[in-house]
């Protein structure tokens, strides 16, 4: 085989930096150019565009809900007011925020990228997406605003079959939200299946693609379901059928049940593809070998698999029998030690690095942190006895949270800056990437400690008003979330700063051995000038014509 | 040290049996977590400089997991979470399975707002009075959407599901005050569904529930609309807000101090001589004639300045300032002995 186009590129670090001229996005241009486009990498831009704004949008009724907490009685908004808020932050950041993010940014851009591809499978099925998300998003939040939705992003029957305000255009919209996850999923499945660049083998598959690829399983497999939970609520309100509403001969815990089967895994498409985004920055940040490469991407599945099996550990205290309960209890350990393994495999690709700490790396290093905290309390709550006292409690809320910010958030700005320079061209100021992440790292250990312990003590989720014994600790959490936003702000902005007088990154400036890196940055329109041949491992960092010691621990 | 651990955490007191049971496995599983959290996130720190970058671009080893390593990452933690599922749920089987001879009660919730009712008549809105040292079970349904029965100091959850009863149970261990929240979000006034559990000395409290079922209490069943609004806290707590912005409290003082009418401290109960020389015993009956007509039975010292509140008050608020009275007592749950003195019936019904 000739070998022009062998992916073995090392970049010498002295080389000079390259801004690609012709690139993905300036090839083609004006507004229609773009709406128009099939091309992954500008669905992927799009997306983030999107996304971000409604993580915007979340976050500020985020710090709504905080504000209003910082006083025992009513502070700003009235309880109604109130519910409605918790409800938007709920719904934005779970159905608009973080179920499409890492995926539809990063996955979409990526993927191709990292699998040696020219785009998705189906390209136009990928756009379509985009379009089905922007119409189900519309529809929610104008509904939610306009109609007033107070029923929790949990939507449980009775209440929502009986609230006064407006539900139906609402769960229509979440309805219609599946769909794009359902084609995303489908397209990533495909795209890894049978558009692999010759070379790449599934042992050869970069850890993100392995993550999203599990994720897309549960995307396909779960989301009908709470399509079809949102739908039957919708039709119970509309058509007045008595399908949970025990007063019209409904059963309430039946919608607990299809609620919690695509609500429970729904957790794992959005921190798996957050803990793929950890492989690939560690590796490359410590310029190691991901240790136990094949323990990483199985265990990706296996959380995927026993995802499916321990959505009722959310009900143990429904009236669920004793031994339902205790085999839900079982199945959720399982998922700890998945996790634990990945855990342990990534302080091993540490060892024996050569390590540059920048920032993404410091996101990761949070990122450690918090979901050994956050998924070792998901056991903690887990375990039958204990949950007695934490469920529905600010223990649950900021468990929750250690997972979705405190993983998921974390990967995504890690993810966010590691592939900022290849997005864009541009590379960011290190100084205030690193200032921003200390914001956001002791930011979140403000809000959210304080949280477990309002938990401990027993206070309620979903409380506008609460006993007095509380307040310490709701002023604490509030005063947390500001350094939180805080961070937020700071990065938003020399972001944008970056992307207009940014230095120029060149196309590999973290030296990474990731597929997606061997292109220019920007990449062309058509990702590679030549199919290429992959002929190493995606994260292996053993220098041509050294010898390397083989360990093993 | 669980002392010192459970004010560290931030628990609330052990009041149930069931309570010590459930810290004993939080302290263990909350240090673990802590310890495995800070020690992984201090050794990716320890790593960052250990391994720091010396040569741009270097060379690494190639670093792979034996099977001894993979067994034990597997191992371990598995056998952790295990541990814990055995004991916590242990726990919990005991938890959830009420002993044979339990004290019953029936417990309603709706919007927003806990009844009790004792099998044998009598009930309750906002509190509930129970027994110590003896299992109380409680058989719980809801008339509207789901709430969620809450006592933190009990260590105690379960949610109250319309169409169908539940049943939880706990056996408190000290007399006191206890506040019951509802944990299942349910509309507008969710956070404020509060309730409180009286748990009396058993003697106590078996006094207590032979005088209700005497028929002591004028207590008013509310039935579907309690009539209080958005209703905040335990009846008491209502009775106070009504009792604020009624301005009772301008001439009514609730610490013994003397004012223009009667303390309400220690009311309840007391024999009071009137202008008139009768002397009547201020219980439920008195006090909400007091309210209507309050000329009719001045208590001897006092002038007969207190508007009629006939029109102003609704039941319910009558209801609520009657238990607030009732709960301003100044040494705790004790009666004052002049009500077995006076309504010592003549025979056991």
């Amino acid at each position: 085989m000739s070998q022009p186009a062998v992916i073995d590129h090392f970049e010498a670090p002295t080389d000079e930096p390259e801004y690609k001229k012709i690139n993905y996005l300036n090839v083609d241009r004006g507004v229609r150019s773009w709406l128009l486009t099939l091309d992954h990498k500008r669905i992927g831009v799009m997306y983030m565009a999107s996304v971000l704004l409604f993580f915007l949008v979340g976050g500020i009724f985020a710090m709504l809900v905080r504000l209003e907490l910082t006083t025992p009685e009513p502070t700003l908004i009235s309880a109604n007011t109130y519910n409605r808020a918790f409800t938007l932050h709920g719904v934005i950041m779970i159905f608009l925020f973080m179920i499409p993010a890492i995926p539809g940014i990063f996955g979409n851009f990526f993927i191709p990228l990292m699998v040696g591809a020219k785009d998705v499978a189906f390209p136009r099925l990928n756009l379509l997406s985009l379009y089905v998300f922007w119409a189900g998003a519309i529809l929610a939040v104008s509904a939610m605003a306009t109609g007033g939705l107070d029923t929790g992003w949990t939507f449980y029957a009775p209440y929502s079959t009986t609230t006064p305000a407006t539900t139906f255009p609402a769960l229509l919209g979440v309805f219609i939200l599946g769909f794009s996850s359902i084609l995303t999923g489908l397209n990533f499945i495909v795209t890894v299946h049978s558009l692999r660049a010759p070379g790449i083998t599934w042992m050869r598959l970069p850890l993100f693609v392995w993550a999203l690829y599990a994720t897309s399983i549960i995307q396909v497999l779960a989301t009908p379901v709470v399509g079809l939970a949102a739908l039957l609520v919708g039709i119970e309100r509309v058509g007045g059928f008595g399908l949970f509403d025990p007063g019209r001969g409904g059963d309430p815990i039946l919608f607990q049940h299809l609620f919690w089967f695509y609500s429970h895994p729904a957790v794992y498409i959005m921190v798996l593809p957050g803990m793929g985004v950890i492989s690939e920055v560690i590796a490359a940040m410590s310029r190691k070998n991901v240790f136990g490469y094949k323990m990483v991407a199985y265990s990706s599945l296996g959380i995927a698999f026993v995802g499916f099996f321990a959505w009722g550990h959310h009900m143990f205290v429904t009236g669920q029998s004793v031994l339902d309960n205790g085999a839900f209890a079982v199945i959720s350990m399982l998922i700890g030690v998945f996790t634990a393994i990945k855990v342990f495999n990534w302080i091993g690709t540490l060892y024996k690095g050569s390590i540059a700490v920048k920032t993404p790396l410091l996101y990761a290093c949070g990122f450690l942190f918090f979901i050994v905290f956050g998924g070792m309390t998901g056991i903690a709550v887990a375990t039958v006895s204990l949950d007695v006292h934490w469920h529905d409690t600010y223990f649950v809320v900021a468990h929750f949270h250690f997972i979705m910010v405190g993983g998921v958030i974390m990967a995504f700005l890690a993810g966010l800056h590691y592939w900022f320079p290849k997005m864009f061209g541009k590379m960011y100021h290190e100084g205030w990437g690193m200032t921003a992440a200390a914001f956001i790292i002791l930011g979140f250990n403000a809000t959210f400690i304080p949280q477990f312990l309002l938990g401990n003590a027993g206070m309620p989720r979903r409380y506008y008003m609460y006993p007095e014994r509380f307040t310490a600790l709701n002023v604490a959490s509030t005063a947390g979330s500001s350094l939180l936003a805080f961070g937020f702000v700071i990065i938003l902005i020399y972001l944008i700063f970056a992307l207009v007088r940014g230095k120029v990154a060149g196309s590999n400036p973290w030296g990474s051995r990731g597929y997606e890196w061997e292109t220019s940055s920007p990449p062309i329109k058509e990702n590679f000038e030549v199919t290429p041949v992959i002929t190493r491992d995606p994260h292996s960092y053993q220098n041509p014509g050294e010898e390397v010691e083989h360990v093993v621990v | 040290m669980t002392d010192l651990m459970r004010r560290m955490l931030w628990l609330p007191e052990q009041a149930s049996t069931f309570a010590s049971a459930v810290d004993r496995l939080h302290f263990i599983v909350v240090t673990v977590t802590m310890i495995a959290s800070v020690g992984v996130g201090l050794m990716a720190f320890a790593f960052f400089f250990i391994y720091r970058e010396r040569v741009e671009r270097a060379s690494t080893p190639i670093v792979n997991p034996g099977a001894r390593f993979e067994f034990v990452v597997i191992v371990v933690p598995l056998f952790m979470f295990l541990w814990w599922f055995v004991v916590g749920y242990r726990d919990y089987v005991w938890y959830a399975t009420p002993p044979k001879d339990t004290f019953d009660v029936y417990v309603m919730g709706k919007k927003w707002m806990w009844k009790f009712a004792y099998p044998e008549g009598p009930n309750a809105v906002g509190t509930l009075h129970v027994p110590a040292d003896r299992p109380v079970r409680l058989l719980m349904t809801s008339r509207d959407v789901i709430h969620s029965f809450y006592v933190p100091d009990f260590r105690i959850k379960q949610d109250v599901v319309p169409g169908r009863y539940t049943e939880t149970w706990f056996q408190a261990t000290k007399p006191g005050r206890y506040q019951v929240l509802c944990a299942e979000y349910c509309g507008t006034w969710h956070s404020q569904m509060w309730g409180e559990i009286v748990v009396m000395p058993a003697p106590e409290f078996d006094a207590w529930m032979a005088d209700q079922k005497r028929g002591l209490s004028t207590r008013v069943d509310t039935g579907g609309d309690d009539g209080m609004g958005n209703f905040r806290g335990s009846i008491v707590e209502y009775g106070k807000r009504v009792a604020v912005s009624q301005g009772c409290l301008k001439c009514h003082t609730v610490d013994g101090e003397p004012h223009i009418g009667p303390t309400w401290l220690d009311m309840y109960m007391r024999k009071e001589t009137l202008e008139t020389g009768e002397t009547i015993i201020a219980d439920e009956a008195y006090l909400t004639d007091s309210m209507i007509d309050p000329r009719g039975k001045v208590v001897k010292g006092f002038k007969p300045v207190m508007p009629t509140f006939k029109g102003r008050l609704t039941a319910p608020d009558t209801a609520a300032l009657v238990e607030y009275i009732k709960s301003l007592h100044s040494n705790s749950l004790e009666n004052t002995p002049s009500k077995e003195a006076v309504y010592e019936p003549a025979g056991r019904h």
